[in-house]
């Protein structure tokens, strides 16, 4: 144990703060299975927590929030591959929020390892590391990690199954199990005998789960093929139940106006709203008031016809403001050092280059708006909310209605959008809060757009200031200053409902997170360094899809760009040689995007190129963008995408995910802004807050790579690049370097 | 008072005010949830349904100005047997989150009813006023060319 507990230690102390408070519980607990959340009843047997058999069929259970990504796909063929069942035959479920559930994956990403070069030690000291997710009941849909927690994990859970369910065939047989096979959920016997899954569930469920071993990837059925989506037909048909599509008998309908500059009232008057016909009730939120309704459309207009005058905000009241506060804190040490390869601060021989780039605060603007709907009684509380982290939804509800957490129930339905958003558990305790008001009513909360808007956890805005030298074509160094607020550090800190004080806002610590993008990436440069500036801003930001690496990947690659031209090279080819001694799986997806869009071939006059690197999320990959000069406008005319996952499960999939995350990129570089103006958001709705429609999205073309040694994230990946890649090919066609996002405000697009 | 509507073929009454956007009396009024709420104001395209085949943005149109049978994407298949979009829509595997594809699919059911061979200029313009966050474009284009080759063939 000695030993053992030594290792734990260290591994407690890599992975920082995230975990501090878990060393007392020791190691053991680490290996003790979880218990299963899920009762057996009549007709209903749980194998373990992520198989049920019942009367009709087969259910897995996936604690991965599906907001579009596929996840409970992927994560039901993971158990599917094991347990022999036909596709065709299971159910998918969420399930409860449970200790069952954690995300494994999640801590061992911030240990401090050149992510790229990953060995097996460090990779098992990273499976290792996600343990402590397992002490603090973490079940978090986010980091790209499903896949990384699930690969081993869920191929373990079906197979145990399938074994328990042989034994306990075996034993009405008469058969030792090893005679046993399993197909499409029967147990079949040599001589043809065939007991089903559901025949001999009951024994199974008594029988210990023995050692297995997983089945070779040559033998796979399922994974690494495009299976058809199991919420598909439901989403197609308007069968899916979102959140907001949540009926309950004698249910009443809600909207909130909270403070849109996140601090209190002064005073309200209510009278106007109160006229209405069809209104329930007004209810004084504290930051805001609630409007209880016939229906979702009286209670949004009366939510506005209220007059109600605000207290200031505490952070600067405008754009300007927000921009100096961030500006401001290069002036102060760096909080956090990326990486420090060579001596980038030294004076290098070569051309210097010297740039500042920005980018705004972004939106998450979901398809579905935030809400939640509740029902409080005297002694429980049941939350229907379709969320990323059901077990922060459960203790932040608890805490706010004063409940231990074991009384609060969370449904957790699938999300019209995630995007990082739906991690907070915001919506979920303003739901709470308004049904404690009406004991044995349901409550449905729904947004109106324009609170979605004005009530988000922005992209945080951020500044960079690059130096770099290049000399005889060569990269010689590169020396990197970000300056943003933190959102690992203000996600932690600050509660589930604003106000958020200056004291809570003044945060210590590091955040590599936030340096995501640059730090990390594959590239030999003889003087590498990247250093962030951590603004503490109470302005509410958030995780947005790629979180870091949103606006990191646009900064460094962008800058790498100017690099390469400074220094007369190809851009795509200089990029090559920096990562050839570092990263081969990165290097194989430059060239492949380079062949896929023919990239040394000439382009006709107005037509132009440009390519765009970022390796995140454990995933390295390169987009080439096509732009085209129509009648003065520019159009995004096609975009390559060339991505190494490691192993790619369901390659349809991650081929949506890919171009689908790069139509996220690109949306937020043509047009993607929040502004603010008396401390409120000035955007509202989709006419001043838009994304790319139809009419001006690319055609693509993907190619999937397997050459990384470890299985990549898949949800974020296709963010980073878009940004740069489009920059970039925009500096091709006019020779004009915009280093400042949105994009729009530099050229004119279709 | 109430209004008389026919709703995927049902002849309903709506207790709510004529003001009401049919987009409420739909979603909250009769438990039709498959008509989505995006925005409230006719600029992303999720309420979109169907008035005497005509796609129409449900959260701007008050239940009271309904003159016509309405459609949702509950009245879009028959039955069990799915539309030729739905089909093509399943086939091409488009939805993610799949939020915005209710009206997606009634935009181009009713692109379909006017336009049997879409270009893709046509398809852009008839599709531009629906947003999607997931970026589904591309196969929502390839879906359309797919239902609309489907009708042709009958």
């Amino acid at each position: 144990m000695g030993r053992v507990a030594k290792i734990a230690r260290r591994t407690f102390l890599v992975g920082s703060a995230a975990v501090a408070g878990g060393v007392a519980f020791g190691v053991y607990k680490f290996v003790e299975p979880a218990p299963n959340p899920l009762n057996s009843s009549e007709g209903r047997i749980s194998l373990n927590a992520f198989v049920i058999i019942t009367e009709d069929g087969v259910t897995l259970v996936s604690p991965k929030a599906e907001m579009g990504q596929g996840v409970h796909t992927t994560w039901a063929a993971l158990i599917a591959e094991e347990l022999d069942v036909d596709w065709k035959d299971i159910t998918v479920i969420h399930g409860p929020p449970a200790k069952a559930y954690y995300n494994s994956a999640l801590f061992g990403m911030a240990l401090p390892f050149k992510d790229y070069k990953v060995n097996d030690f460090q990779q098992a000291m990273r499976e290792f590391a996600g343990n402590g997710a397992k002490l603090l009941s973490l079940q978090m849909t986010g980091g790209s990690t499903s896949m990384r927690d699930g690969f081993e994990r869920m191929r373990l859970a079906g197979a145990t199954a399938r074994e328990v369910l042989k034994r306990a065939a075996g034993k009405r047989l008469g058969l030792a199990p090893d005679a046993l096979e399993t197909r499409d959920g029967q147990v079949i016997a040599p001589d043809g005998r065939t007991l089903s899954y559901q025949d001999v569930a009951v024994e199974a469920a008594d029988i210990n789960p023995p050692s297995v071993e997983l089945r070779d990837p040559s033998t796979w059925r399922y994974l690494g093929t495009s299976l058809p989506r199991v919420d598909m037909e439901d989403k197609i048909t308007g069968k899916a139940m979102y959140s907001i599509d949540v009926v309950l008998e004698g249910m009443k309908f809600a909207s909130v106006r909270m403070s849109p500059r996140r601090q209190g009232m002064r005073r309200f008057d209510a009278s106007a709203a109160k006229a209405m016909s069809g209104i329930d009730g007004v209810i004084d939120m504290g930051e805001g008031i609630a409007v209880i309704a016939d229906n979702t459309w009286i209670a949004m207009q009366a939510v506005e016809a209220v007059d109600i005058d605000w207290e200031p905000s505490l952070y600067p009241d405008t754009t300007a403001g927000l921009m100096q506060e961030i500006e401001a804190a290069f002036d102060a040490a760096p909080n956090t050092v990326g990486r420090d390869d060579g001596t980038a601060d030294a004076d290098h021989p070569g051309q210097e280059l010297l740039a500042e780039y920005s980018v705004p605060y972004l939106a998450h603007a979901t398809m579905e708006p935030m809400n939640a709907t509740a029902l409080f009684t005297d002694d429980a509380l049941s939350i229907w909310c379709g969320n990323q982290s059901p077990t922060s939804i459960q203790s932040a509800c608890a805490q706010e209605v004063g409940f231990e957490p074991e009384q609060v129930t969370v449904t957790t339905t699938v999300m019209g959008g995630g995007f990082g958003r739906r991690g907070e558990a915001d919506v979920a305790v303003l739901a709470a809060r308004i049904a404690k008001k009406r004991p044995g009513v349901p409550i449905k909360l729904t947004w109106s757009r324009e609170e979605d808007m004005r009530r988000d956890f922005y992209r945080p805005a951020a500044m960079a200031r690059m130096r770099g030298v290049v000399n005889a074509g060569q990269p010689v160094a590169v020396d990197v200053s970000f300056a943003a607020s933190s959102v690992i550090l203000q996600s932690r800190a600050r509660p589930a409902l604003t106000p958020f004080t200056v004291e809570q806002a003044a945060l210590s610590g590091s955040d590599p997170e936030g340096l995501s993008g640059a730090h990390d990436q594959p590239y030999q440069i003889p003087n590498y360094r990247v250093r962030g500036h951590i603004v503490p801003s109470t302005l509410p930001i958030g995780y947005w899809r790629a979180v870091g690496a949103s606006f990191g990947g646009f900064f460094f690659d962008s800058f790498i760009d100017e690099m390469a031209h400074a220094a007369g090279r190809d851009p795509l080819a200089f990029r090559i040689d920096m990562a050839r001694e570092e990263h081969a799986p990165s290097v194989r997806v430059l060239e492949a995007v380079g062949e896929m869009s023919n990239w040394s071939a000439a382009r006709s006059a107005g037509r132009a190129l440009g390519v765009g690197f970022t390796y995140s999320f454990g995933s390295p990959v390169a987009q080439v963008v096509e732009v085209v000069e129509e009648d003065g406008a520019i159009r995004i005319a096609k975009v390559w995408i060339a991505a190494d996952v490691g192993i790619a499960l369901d390659p349809g999939n991650i081929e949506a995910q890919l171009t689908g995350g790069c139509l996220f990129g690109l949306s937020a570089a043509v047009m993607g802004e929040v502004t603010f103006r008396d401390g409120e958001a000035e955007q509202s709705n989709f006419y001043d807050y838009d994304a790319l429609r139809m009419g001006a999205a690319p055609a693509f073309d993907v190619q999937i790579l397997e050459n990384a040694p470890y299985i990549g994230g898949v949800g974020e990946i296709g963010t980073p690049p878009a940004a740069p890649a489009l920059g970039n090919a925009l500096f091709a066609l006019s020779g004009k370097r915009a280093r400042t996002l949105p994009f729009n405000q530099s050229f004119s697009f279709v | 008072m109430t209004v008389k509507l026919v709703v995927n073929g049902d002849a309903l009454e709506s207790a709510s005010a004529p003001d009401t956007p049919l987009l409420w009396v739909l979603r909250d009024e009769f438990g039709l949830t498959g008509t989505k709420f995006g925005c409230g104001v006719a600029v992303c395209g999720a309420c979109t349904v169907h008035v005497d085949g005509e796609a129409m943005r449900s959260c701007q149109l008050p239940v009271g100005d309904v003159d016509g049978a309405v459609t949702t994407i509950e009245g879009l298949s028959d039955g069990e047997t799915l539309s030729a979009v739905q089909t093509a829509w399943v086939a091409h595997q488009v939805a993610q989150c799949g939020y915005c594809q209710a009206g997606q699919q009634m935009q181009a059911a009713s692109l379909l009813s006017d336009n049997p061979q879409p270009t893709d200029a046509d398809i852009s313009a008839a599709m531009n006023g629906n947003l999607c966050r997931c970026g589904t474009y591309p196969r929502i284009r390839a879906a359309i060319h797919t239902a609309a080759a489907a009708l042709r063939e009958g």
